[in-house]
């Protein structure tokens, strides 16, 4: 338990994916301009990371062993496909949950975190159970600074900052010091 | 679709679209694996060989992929490149390999490659797809390099070190500033590549403003404001 623990903790703080691995920065700089969308597209990420982590420990489990060669093209088809398939059901059995996560769904598909949580989790040998603690750890983790994020930039938007950060370069600075505070997490567990 | 000359469908992507400083895409990589110019430099190249594979082979079969699904076959032609770069550097330069980690397989959903192949490759003929992917990636190794040397030169004090051209320009007694090789690093680098560009961009505007109107030459509030 305490290793499950472990893996769930410093999935979401210490090797955060948005902060520390710069995965997902897609979502992370284009829809984090308000808390609410910034929640329901971690909520959509969450949904599809767990999904992902069961996928991909299946295919560790059955397919990668024979053929070795086919684990970017696996992951990557198996993944896409899955998530429209998801997206579909959604659709057709809850059209108000579709209407929140809807956009979102398709998005995430090409969303670095997803392919990286299936990579990472097979190169460090996660078992079915530690794979899933992974992806709801990244999940929340990626969820956290993505709402974090939302909430610095709804406060610059009100604050008079000179033209010239106007752009991403003001918002790049702001992740970079949210980085850095993350970076304090990595004393939390010494062994 | 506008008409372009060949010229600019290669010059394009260097600069004026060029696809990490203006459209902000690919960003993973540019942030994850710049810790040195070797890393950076290993990094696109790898992106380079897919994205141009990948855009002369979509574009060689776009009468054959069927609208419906092409997105799909986009993916699956990437990650074809992709795991062929995988094993090559595996096979001959293990420790960049070992460097780049999982960022090889990552390769597959940069969205520079991806934006190529829907944007370009799709709908032109294969030369001028080939001259379109050398610009992105042209543009894309600028972006990677500059990244890479200024979080270099600061983090460790030396500049392509790994390389028979390495150099230590502050000399041996550079205290290293080691959060610019660790993630906060590279979002603080990219910021203020975009803070300074912002700021160029403003200047120039200012300056094509004064000559527009010539009377305000002698008045030299614009260059006060931006010194």
């Amino acid at each position: 338990m305490g290793e499950l623990l472990l893996i769930f903790v410093s999935a979401m703080l210490i090797t955060n994916f948005t902060l520390f691995y710069f995965l997902g920065l897609c979502p992370f700089l284009g829809v984090s301009k308000k808390v609410e969308t910034a929640l329901r597209m971690g909520a959509a990420n969450i949904f599809v990371m767990v999904i992902t982590s069961l996928v991909a420990s299946f295919l560790n489990l059955y397919v990668l062993p024979h053929a070795p060669y086919l684990r970017i093209i696996s992951f990557i088809v198996v993944i896409a496909s899955l998530v429209q398939i998801v997206e579909m059901t959604i659709k057709k059995i809850s059209p108000a949950l579709f209407r929140e996560l809807g956009i979102y769904l398709p998005l995430i598909t090409t969303n670095c975190a997803i392919l990286g949580l299936a990579v990472f989790q097979t190169g460090r040998g996660y078992t079915f159970v530690d794979g899933l603690f992974y992806a709801l750890g990244g999940g929340l983790g990626l969820t956290l600074a993505l709402v974090l994020m939302a909430s610095l930039r709804e406060q610059t938007e009100l604050s008079d900052v000179p033209a010239v950060a106007r752009n991403m370069g003001l918002v790049l600075i702001l992740a970079g010091t949210l980085s850095l505070a993350f970076m304090g997490f990595s004393g939390l567990f010494t062994s | 679709m506008k008409q372009t000359t060949p010229q600019q469908d290669f010059i394009r992507g260097i600069w004026k679209e060029n696809p990490v400083l203006i459209q902000l895409l690919g960003l993973c990589p540019t942030l994850a694996v710049t810790n040195t110019v070797l890393n950076a430099l290993a990094m696109a190249g790898a992106t380079t060989f897919v994205l141009v594979g990948s855009s002369l082979l979509v574009s060689s079969l776009k009468k054959f992929i069927p609208q419906e699904v092409r997105i799909s076959t986009y993916i699956l032609i990437i990650a074809t490149f992709v795991t062929i770069v995988d094993m090559v550097l595996q096979a001959l330069v293990p420790e960049i390999h070992k460097a780049l980690g999982a960022f090889i397989a990552l390769i597959v959903v940069n969205c520079i490659i991806l934006g190529r192949q829907e944007a370009f490759a799709s709908k032109r003929p294969v030369g001028r797809s080939l001259l379109d992917a050398l610009g992105t990636a042209v543009g894309f190794t600028i972006a990677m390099f500059m990244m890479g040397a200024f979080r270099e030169l600061l983090g460790y004090g030396t500049l392509f070190a790994g390389t028979p051209l390495a150099w230590a320009p502050f000399g041996e007694g550079y205290e290293p500033w080691v959060v610019m090789i660790s993630p906060p690093g590279g979002f603080f680098t990219l910021g203020f590549i975009l803070l300074f560009l912002g700021w160029w961009e403003e200047r120039k505007a200012k300056k094509r403003e004064i000559r527009h109107w010539p009377h305000s030459v002698q008045i030299p509030v614009g260059r006060e404001e931006a010194a």
